[in-house]
């Protein structure tokens, strides 16, 4: 039976970028993705960074995938993991296909999206924001004629640019009503200030505007209470910040949607109903860390809202708590492709470390990518939340603490 | 009926591929090389891609990207196989949803509605 020395989970930025590092130090690996192409959502990603050149996620990806394969690497796409057991100092990945047993794994399953329920939302031509994009950009199938945009955050607008660059007609970008699970998304408050706090990092020019009046609390409740009423318009498109999408209407799919007007707080205004025909609907309510494969292996878990929800523990050398599980990419906290990159880096050279004779050399590298991480973070032209580094840190110090813990036990266990 | 992107101002393009015909629901569509099943139908101009085995509301995708398993669809026989993951290839059959009788009614089948209830029954075995 072969062993590897490991199996990387996902093709994405991080993926990749770590099984280009194990392969470089003679690992053998093999990485599964379940996805028919390598690169993961680095794939539909397109946008201009601020010095004006295209950020385009399918040359990107790409790039990548031609290093792994020059080094041979073994990528097998198609492939869906629903498992990870644990055996003494191994671990068995179980697949539809077949079962791969290795010494280590890497967890880069990236992120998924949050669903904001709306009534109608089941119908046909309801699909998620990131779903637009991938039909878009990946597939170059055009969504439909004319669309609207429930949602209003980083990955919204730039993927509204992205669909607007494609020639896909965009009604306007509305809010969800508030109800119990749109909670803040539904709140314009909430929402501008998120904007501001993001927007002079955004590359969308589109956020931009928000960087203009929100710096303060009193300037957010000017421009709430005087929004024009038409929105603020970026490329013919309206963004509407008290405007609100009560329900999607339609049969077999979707034909209209009922838009309501909200109060600076989000408070529906009554008998404030316009009826638009659209014949698809975006749904953008954030991305959370798809991490479920982390959970059934065993690893212990923090909530943390810089992060965008529930993170596997490890420490920045990308270890969990379990010795051979290794986190890299958005599992660990939403955050670009380019960090999701530098993370696959020190992934793969944690694992080169601890399979190699000679650790002091590739702890030099290790230390190094650990830097390019931090450096990647703060040059970041997107940002998910503006308190990244604070997430990050209480992950870390999570994970010391645990460590601390195993050692006081084993102290006490061979005391006694 | 075409709802490709042709040109791209940033992408270019769009690079030739070799057609493939494939049937859904007994009707024959062409799609090409590297389509997902729910891409290549969509360019065809069809977005239901099942009926709700309970209601029988028409559902197509959600998330596109194998998350949410709002496509699934039956493939050449293999029952819930998502369409936005899987490739279209010559001949392939497929299939949409059906209604299905009573497929979330416990009390006709002993079907575990939690995970909990699921381990209670997997003990009493
Ligand atoms: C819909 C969507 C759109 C996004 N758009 C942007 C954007 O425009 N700009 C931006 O900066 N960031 C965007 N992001 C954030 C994005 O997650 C990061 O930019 C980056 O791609 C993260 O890299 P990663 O390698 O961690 O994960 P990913 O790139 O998500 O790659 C993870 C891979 O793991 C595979 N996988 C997951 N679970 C399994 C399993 N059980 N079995 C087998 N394979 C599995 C997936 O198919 C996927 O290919 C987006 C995220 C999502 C979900
Ligand atoms: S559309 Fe979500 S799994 Fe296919």
């Amino acid at each position: 039976m072969q062993v590897y020395d490991a199996v990387i989970i996902g093709a994405g930025p991080a993926g990749l970028a770590a099984a280009i590092q194990c392969r470089e130090n003679n690992l053998n690996v093999v990485v599964l993705d379940e996805y028919p192409k390598a690169g993961g959502r680095l794939l539909g990603q397109l946008y201009q960074e601020p010095d004006g050149t295209w950020w385009n996620g399918i040359e990107e990806s790409k790039a990548l995938e031609t290093k792994a394969e020059q080094l041979d690497t073994d990528i097998r796409l198609g492939v869906s993991v629903h498992h990870i057991e644990t055996l003494d100092n191994q671990f068995v990945v179980h697949t539809k296909k077949e079962n791969f047993t290795t010494k280590n794994v890497i967890i880069a399953t990236g992120a998924a999206e949050s669903p904001v329920p709306v009534p109608g939302w089941t119908l046909p031509g309801v699909m998620s924001i990131g779903a637009a994009q991938v039909m878009t950009n990946v597939h170059r199938v055009k969504v439909g004629e004319k669309g609207i945009i429930v949602g209003i955050n980083v990955l919204s607008a730039a993927i509204a640019q992205e669909l607007h660059l494609a020639g896909i007609e965009l009604h306007s970008m509305v809010l969800p009503a508030k109800h119990i699970i749109s909670g803040e998304q539904a709140n314009p408050r909430k929402v501008i200030d998120d904007l501001s706090r993001v927007a002079h990092l955004a590359p969308s020019k589109f956020i931009q505007f928000g960087s203009k009046f929100a710096k303060y609390k009193w300037a957010q409740n000017l421009a709430l209470q005087f929004y024009p009423k038409n929105g603020i318009k970026m490329w013919e498109m309206p963004i509407h910040l008290r405007k609100a999408i009560k329900q999607i209407n339609g049969t077999e799919k979707v034909e209209s949607v009922t838009l309501v007007d909200v109060t600076a707080d989000g408070e529906i205004v009554e008998h404030s109903e316009e009826e638009v025909q659209v014949d698809f609907v975006c749904i953008a309510g954030g991305l959370y860390p798809l991490a479920e494969l982390a959970a059934v292996v065993g690893c212990p878990f923090q909530y943390s809202e810089e992060l965008g929800g529930h993170v596997p523990i490890h420490n920045e050398r990308m270890e969990t708590p379990i010795p051979g599980i290794y986190v890299a990419g958005n599992i660990t906290g939403i955050e670009s492709a380019k960090v999701a990159r530098e993370q696959g880096i020190v992934a793969g050279l944690s694992i080169a470390k601890k399979e190699s004779d000679s650790p002091d050399i590739i702890e030099e590298k290790l230390q190094t990518a650990i830097e390019n991480v931090k450096a990647t973070r703060k040059a970041a032209t997107i940002q998910f939340h503006p308190n990244i580094p604070e997430g990050r840190a209480n992950v870390s110090a999570a994970f010391s603490k645990i460590i601390d813990e195993q050692k006081t036990e084993t102290t006490k266990e061979k005391i006694s | 009926m075409n709802n490709r992107i042709e040109n791209h101002p940033i992408l270019g393009e769009l690079e030739k591929r070799k057609k493939v015909t494939f049937q859904f629901d007994g009707k024959s569509y062409e799609g090409y090389e590297g389509d997902t099943i729910a891409a290549a139908l969509l360019a065809n101009g069809i977005r239901t891609l099942r009926k709700h085995e309970e209601s029988g509301n028409p559902r197509g995708i959600y998330c596109n990207i194998g998350h949410c398993y709002e496509c699934r669809v039956t493939v050449d026989g293999e029952t819930n196989v998502r369409a936005c993951l899987t490739p279209i290839k010559e001949n392939m059959v497929v299939e949409s949803g059906k209604v299905q009788p009573s497929p979330l009614d416990p009390s006709k089948e002993n079907i575990p509605r939690t995970y909990a209830e699921y381990m209670e029954m997997e003990g009493e075995k």
